[in-house]
């Protein structure tokens, strides 16, 4: 049985590469690759630990349904924005959404 | 007619007129308006005479606070009678404001004349207004304000307590504001009832602290205590202010400092030195409401306020009545010298009305509250009040139909009228007898009077100051006649196709109505005997080596006035000519304006404003700015962390979550 540490590693790497691409990527349609990469390495740990820890019981896959099923809605709402964010300012990258007005 | 239910009426109808009218201007028109206010007023003086009719000669009694049924008349004493006093404003049990109705003989006479002068006067402006016609839409405003001032000045007259009597001085204020500044596009206009407003109300402010100090320390507002002077209660009367005479401040009793404070208040609605400033200048306003205002009623409330409380002064504070006296034997000299060189004829009654208050003020001054010979002082004044009134009022409206005509005010453009105008002539001349004292026109009993209670109680330098003054006022009194209707005529006048004429009878009326009383005013009944300090009936002596000088006096002021201004000749320029920078003086009135323009200019606007300006300007100032300095920085500072770049947000947030699950952990 492959030990519960490198599914941690993995999901850690995962995290962190999300989140360095949600900081550092310029386009919004990256940022959201990002978010999913982070949303898999919390469905990545709900597995492991509920493989380990409670072999017997399915509430952490149920769970890392859930987040699938929510990234997607999340994705589908996301999507649409973007597409306004494009059509208003010609562009999809981060910067020109930072005002408040207009 | 049931004294208490129609007493109401003579307060609630001239206020309720003022509200009409008031609201009613831009719906009637000013004729429309005149005949309403008018009517009313008619209906309010003939109760005010019905009341004081009763009050002196008629026989009836309302029931006191206390149960009691108080006659009008008990005996040779008429009884200080409250008709009615609601309560206004209870503060603390002790600290009540009341509203009432308080009828004496002072008071019963103030409304005699209140109501008379003013009804007069609503007569007359109907015809002045009206051809003055270029400002028919103020007419309705014009007779508004005359309603509120008569509401004022009856309130104040019949008041019953001290903090009435100031509500109502403060109102009688605002209507003489408002009257002086009635022709709002004159420029002049503004500022003389700007000034008016400011001295007075700075006189006022000494009033307050007056009434402040005396009812803190007697626990009461009424005059029936305060006043209280029947033989148990003089003790009390005593007792009552003995309280702020033990105290003293500054080295002077505390009741020397109220009372002079109140009479500093009564100094400045009565145009006393130094306050006189503001009554030349409020010559602007419309000649029948200088007529009712700066000559016949309100002008007198500081004389008024010093006989109402006449038994406080003399008993308690005879050193202030001593003042009095001097500030206004000063006054009526000073105003008297000023008049001489005044070339407006309005300013010339300004200057006189001045000097005749002043008079008031030396006779009460010089009484005593006791007996009938050291309280004749007291009934002089009194009875001056009355006659200058009634004969000052007739000089001011005779000085409107003269104005009307020549449509100005300087004696240069008038002379020779006597032909065109012989009614207001007449009435003038009778005036100008009455002022100078010549038997046996009213003037002459009152003035009489003061001089000799003047000499009778001692004063006798006073006397003599007041005796020449008398005489004075007879030089300058005929100056003005002579110059008006004889000296030389106008060239224009007999060309123009508009000559100079009697004014039409709501004109003329008045005029004659108040020379009747002028001149029939030794046969007025019962005057003299009931306005007495103590409320018995006196009989007025009669002092012939002093009415003999004051004549001779006056018949020699009349005859240089005669020499010199009767027919044009060269004298009086020759005269001037000899002392040019003395007659400059005079003409610009001793410089007290300029006085207290410098006073103002450059003590308080150079001196404490400044100080006051410095501190608002560096700490007040100062302070705010120092907030938004504040927060200025802090917000310039921290503003880049809301750069709406939601990847630097992202960023801290990460950093954040780091840094508390580090310390969680260690």
């Amino acid at each position: 049985m492959i030990p519960v540490q490198f599914y941690l590693v993995i999901s850690t790497l995962l995290f962190f590469i999300g989140v360095f691409g949600f900081i550092s990527r310029k386009n919004l349609i990256g940022l959201l690759m990002s978010i999913e990469l982070i949303l898999n390495a919390v469905n990545i740990n709900f597995v492991a630990f509920n493989r380990y820890l409670f072999p017997e019981q399915i509430e952490g896959y149920i769970y890392s349904l859930f987040v699938i099923v929510v990234a997607a809605a999340e994705t589908a709402v996301a999507m649409a924005i973007i597409m306004n964010v494009y059509r208003k300012f010609g562009n999809e990258t981060v910067k020109s959404i930072k005002e408040l007005k207009n | 007619m049931e004294i208490t239910s129609i007493a109401p009426l003579v307060l609630l109808l001239p206020f309720l007129m003022f509200i009409f009218l008031g609201l009613t201007a831009h719906k009637f028109s000013g004729q429309t308006s005149a005949k309403i206010g008018t009517t009313a007023f008619g209906i309010v003086a003939i109760l005010c005479y019905y009341i004081a009719g009763q009050y002196f000669f008629g026989n009836f009694s309302v029931t006191d606070a206390n149960g009691f049924e108080v006659f009008n008349k008990t005996g040779e004493v008429y009884n200080q009678m409250t008709i009615f006093n609601w309560t206004w404003m209870q503060m603390t049990e002790n600290l009540v404001i009341h509203i009432g109705f308080y009828l004496d003989p002072i008071s019963a006479m103030m409304l005699v004349v209140i109501a008379t002068v003013s009804l007069m006067v609503h007569i007359y402006s109907y015809g002045y207004m009206f051809e003055h016609g270029h400002f028919d839409e103020g007419m309705s405003r014009y007779y508004a304000v005359l309603s509120l001032f008569s509401f004022a000045m009856l309130g104040l007259v019949l008041a019953t307590n001290i903090f009435q009597m100031y509500i109502f001085w403060e109102l009688v204020g605002v209507s003489s504001f408002l009257l002086i500044g009635y022709y709002f596009f004159k420029p002049a206009a503004v500022s003389a009832c700007k000034k008016a407003f400011i001295v007075t109300r700075f006189a006022d402010m000494f009033f307050l602290i007056g009434i402040l100090i005396l009812s803190y320390h007697t626990q009461t507002f009424d005059f029936d205590k305060l006043n209280a002077d029947n033989a148990k209660l003089v003790i009390e009367s005593f007792a009552i202010t003995e309280g702020c005479r033990g105290i003293t401040f500054l080295g002077f009793p505390l009741i020397t400092i109220a009372t002079f404070c109140i009479f500093l208040g009564g100094a400045g609605k009565s145009a006393m030195f130094p306050f006189h400033i503001w009554l030349p200048d409020a010559m602007e306003g419309p000649t029948p409401s200088s007529a009712l205002i700066h000559a016949a009623t309100m002008v007198v409330a500081g004389v008024f306020l010093v006989a109402r409380l006449f038994p406080v002064y003399s008993f308690s504070a005879p050193e202030v009545l001593n003042a009095i006296c001097y500030i206004g034997a000063f006054t009526a000299l000073f105003a008297a010298i000023i008049a001489v060189a005044q070339t407006d004829i309005k300013r010339v009654l300004a200057f006189s009305t001045i000097s005749q208050i002043a008079y008031m003020m030396v006779a009460l001054g010089v009484a005593r509250f006791g007996n009938h010979e050291t309280e004749l002082g007291f009934t002089a004044s009194m009875m001056h009040l009355f006659t200058h009134a009634m004969f000052k009022a007739m000089l001011f409206l005779c000085c409107g139909c003269i104005i009307h005509c020549v449509e100005s005010n300087e004696m240069s453009k008038m002379g020779g009228l006597w032909k065109y105008m012989p009614k207001t002539a007449w009435c003038f001349l009778i005036g100008c007898l009455a002022i100078a004292g010549i038997p046996p026109f009213s003037g002459f009993f009152s003035k009489g009077e003061i001089l000799s209670a003047c000499m009778e109680n001692g004063y006798t330098a006073i006397y003599v100051v007041m005796t020449f003054t008398a005489g004075l006022t007879a030089f300058y009194m005929f100056r003005l006649f002579f110059h008006i209707f004889f000296y030389e005529e106008n060239p224009e006048y007999a060309t123009s196709h508009h000559k100079p004429h009697d004014q039409g009878w709501q004109m003329t009326l008045p005029l004659i109505v108040f020379a009747v009383v002028t001149v029939v005013f030794f046969l007025l009944p019962g005057f003299n005997k009931a306005i007495t300090a103590t409320r018995t009936e006196m009989e007025m002596p009669t002092n012939w080596t002093v009415e003999g000088i004051s004549i001779a006096v006056a018949l020699l002021g009349i005859g240089i006035a005669y020499l010199l201004y009767f027919k044009k000749n060269e004298k009086p320029a020759n005269i001037m000519a000899k002392c040019p920078a003395l007659c400059e003086f005079v003409y610009n009135r001793m410089k007290i304006d300029e006085i207290w323009y410098g006073i103002t200019r450059s003590f308080i606007f150079g001196v404490i404003c400044k100080a006051i300006a410095w501190f608002d300007h560096n700490c007040i100032d100062g302070f705010m700015n120092f907030c938004a300095f504040v927060t200025q920085k802090t917000s310039l500072g921290t503003k880049d962390a809301q750069s709406g770049n939601v990847q630097q947000y992202v960023w801290v947030f990460i950093m954040g979550v780091i840094t508390i699950a580090f310390l969680a952990l260690y």
